[in-house]
């Protein structure tokens, strides 16, 4: 058995690795973890593994990587031997913080060469007209000079989402609820006749929204500046999810809440691994409907799809899992870039698929359709949108 | 004092003579729980018994569940205390009667520990009951985040002010237990104060072992038919794969019915004791009960 000053070394090290490999790994855990080891017989290893996970690991996604590096450093430990394994478990994690996003530079560089070679382009855009004239362009037509002003206008806009009562009450002049505490104790001044009366109401907050985002292949033009999108507006809300998808969907939330926007975008497409692949609109949605709407969709979220509706994969599931997302939102908007052309109809499959369950249809190709966008989620009205009960048109073959 | 807990063996064996069957890692949660003095952060997906380890708990260790319910808008009104205001009327109304009614020591009266209802946190805390009691914070994830941010107050010293009254601290803390279903992320804040412990579907010979403790009255042959057939269901993608409480229900069922063997008629006609979703009985009906079945067949003549 190691002697007691040797293991509190080695458990503040596993601690500490614990922590550099993203874990949430505090203090006070590690003293109560040294607290633990006093009452817990380390001779006999799944207990001391055990007590060591049930204080160290708080998220159900880490215990397979802490079982693995448990193994690894108190079998290292044991042999005395080096830990290469462990340093590439390091690398790894280190890895995606630090990859720098190669497209994102090479648009800055070719920026850097627009002004350098002609100044007067860059300094043009600034002025208001051109800034108008900006404001309704094509997203996908946009010059890399003029990507950069609207990147930059983009920061400047301000989002709200509307909000809903709660069934949590706060003190107000007037409301639907009787204030008994502050009545009786109000009215004890006037000999305790229940006079003036205090009300309670009911507490307003903004609904949390989720942004579902298709990155895929045909919305190649788009998706940089959607991206973007989503993360200024995700600096505005507190309560805001987000995912991109292509074959596979994938949750960026935690990337973005980098206070830099080219570091929090730099991560996400350091993240990402299927950029500007094939579209399955169907799997991502059911994948979202099965491991994440129940852990996002809890208050009354409304729901952002950004797609053109390009879908390569099921038709059948894609109309099934629509079906159940609308059934688990409060409201679901569907954008879609292509919306912007006045010749644009919907035929894709995917799109005809879908419509039925969208409650709102609106594009997303230009700064003026965002904010209309920003107008609609700031007064979405205390009442659901109308639905109709429908029958599949796909699914029933079956 | 009562039952004093020493060892995870002691843990483990005081959950097996109550009936619950679970994993040793978890024997350990639950001793260094109590030994730490820490609260114990129980998820795990519905249906797993999360709930249940705290009435176990309580009833092994001999000492009361106070069980608090949460629910979005859960307030200090139903959760630590309340006045009694229809008492407190009426008790102004008796000063007022006898004509002694003066502002100061009305409102001394009126606002005393008599004319305090204690709702389930203050009850944990209050000292009245000896030895500390078992408090299960259930559902924690229904709940919202004022909610959250309270009880976070409350563990990290034990200690609650009412204002007329003054400051009431539990002289022993008592074992704090919070589920959560992981329908949204509980901050890091409260997790920080916990341990925690990720409840998983039992393994087959646990489930079995579950089910001959749960439904006694259960034939042997038939329990380890519906455990197959559940353990192997839930690796069918389905949108809620059935706990171990709806197995139960299931077994209860089939044995009602006075079933000696699984067939596949029996089953589609009993399947929504086991799941709840119309896209998941569709799913499962048919091929892929066939299916499960003589998969069955095959390993276990």
């Amino acid at each position: 058995m190691e002697d007691q000053g040797h293991l509190l070394r080695n458990m503040i090290l596993f601690a500490r690795l614990l922590r550099d490999l993203g874990m949430n790994v505090t203090t006070t855990r590690i003293i109560d973890l040294v607290e633990a080891a006093k009452h817990v017989n380390i001779g006999y290893r799944k207990d001391f593994r055990d007590a060591v996970q049930t204080i160290l690991v708080s998220r159900r996604e880490h215990l397979a990587l802490f079982h693995r590096v448990f193994d690894l450093f108190w079998q290292a430990g044991e042999k005395r031997g080096s830990f290469p394994e462990l340093g590439l478990l390091l690398r790894r994690s280190h890895q995606i913080k630090e990859q720098p996003a190669l497209q994102t530079h090479a648009e800055d560089h070719h920026l850097q060469q627009v002004s350098a070679s002609d100044p007067r382009e860059a300094a043009k855009i600034r002025t208001y007209s051109a800034q108008e004239v900006l404001r309704q362009k094509d997203f996908a037509e946009l010059t890399p000079a003029e990507r950069e002003e609207v990147k930059r206008l983009m920061q400047d806009m301000t989002w709200e989402v509307e909000q809903h009562r709660t069934r949590r009450t706060i003190q107000g002049s007037r409301g639907a609820y009787l204030d008994m505490r502050r009545t009786l104790r109000h009215n004890l001044r006037q000999g305790g006749e229940p006079l003036l009366l205090r009300w309670r109401r009911r507490k307003h907050r903004r609904r949390p929204l989720v942004v579902i985002c298709d990155i895929s292949g045909s919305m190649e033009p788009y998706s940089r500046l959607l991206l973007q999108f989503i993360f200024v507006i995700n600096s505005r809300l507190q309560k805001m999810e987000a995912f991109v998808f292509g074959t596979r969907l994938m949750r960026i939330t935690r990337h973005l809440k980098e206070r830099d926007v080219d570091q929090a975008l730099s991560q996400v497409t350091g993240a990402i691994q299927d950029w500007a692949g094939g579209t399955r609109i169907g799997e991502a949605l059911k994948n979202f409907n099965y491991d994440w709407a129940r852990r996002v969709l809890s208050q009354g979220a409304i729901v952002l799809i950004i797609s053109d509706g390009w879908d390569r994969g099921n038709i059948q599931l894609l109309e099934k899992e629509m079906a159940r997302l609308q059934r688990s939102c409060r409201r679901l908007i569907w954008l879609n870039p292509l919306l912007g052309s006045p010749r644009y109809e919907p035929l894709t499959r995917g799109i005809r698929t879908a419509l039925p369950y969208i409650d709102d249809f609106l594009p997303v190709h230009n700064l003026t359709s965002l904010e209309q966008l920003g107008k609609l989620l700031e007064r979405l009205g205390e009442h659901r949108p109308l639905r109709r009960q429908m029958r599949m048109r796909f699914s029933e073959v079956a | 004092m009562s039952q004093e807990i020493k060892s995870i063996d002691q843990v483990e064996e005081g959950l097996r003579q109550e009936h619950y069957i679970a994993d040793r890692s978890l024997a350990t949660s639950i001793f260094l729980s109590v030994k730490l003095k820490k609260p114990l952060f129980l998820e795990g997906e519905a249906g797993v018994g999360k709930t249940e380890v705290a009435k176990v708990l309580a009833s092994m260790l001999k000492r009361k569940l106070i069980r608090l319910q949460c629910y979005e808008g859960l307030d200090v009104n139903t959760a630590v205390y309340e006045w009694n205001y229809s008492r407190q009327m009426l008790q102004i109304r008796l000063l007022e009667a006898s004509g002694n009614i003066h502002q100061e020591s009305t409102v001394q009266d009126i606002f005393g520990p008599e004319f305090l209802l204690k709702r389930p946190l203050l009850q944990a805390i209050d000292g009245t009951e000896d030895p500390a009691p078992v408090l299960l914070v259930d559902e924690l994830d229904r709940a919202d985040e004022e909610f959250e941010a309270f009880l976070l107050e409350i563990l990290s010293d034990f200690q609650i002010s009412i204002p007329e009254i003054g400051t009431i601290k539990a002289e022993e803390p008592p074992i704090v237990l919070i589920t959560s279903n992981r329908t949204r992320e509980i901050h890091d804040a409260l997790k920080r104060r916990c341990l925690y412990y990720w409840i998983d579907y039992p393994s087959f010979e646990k489930e079995h072992q579950i089910i001959l403790a749960k439904v006694p009255e259960a034939p042997q042959h038939l329990a380890g038919e519906v455990v197959a057939f559940v353990q192997e269901l839930r690796r069918e993608d389905l949108y809620k794969r059935p706990g171990v409480a709806e197995t139960l229900d299931w077994v209860s069922a089939l044995v009602a019915l006075d079933q000696k063997t699984l067939t596949e008629e029996m089953i589609e006609d009993t399947l929504g004791a086991l799941l709840k979703y119309q896209d998941d009985l569709e799913h499962t009906k048919g091929p892929v009960t066939q299916r499960i079945l003589s998969q069955r067949a095959g390993v276990r003549p």
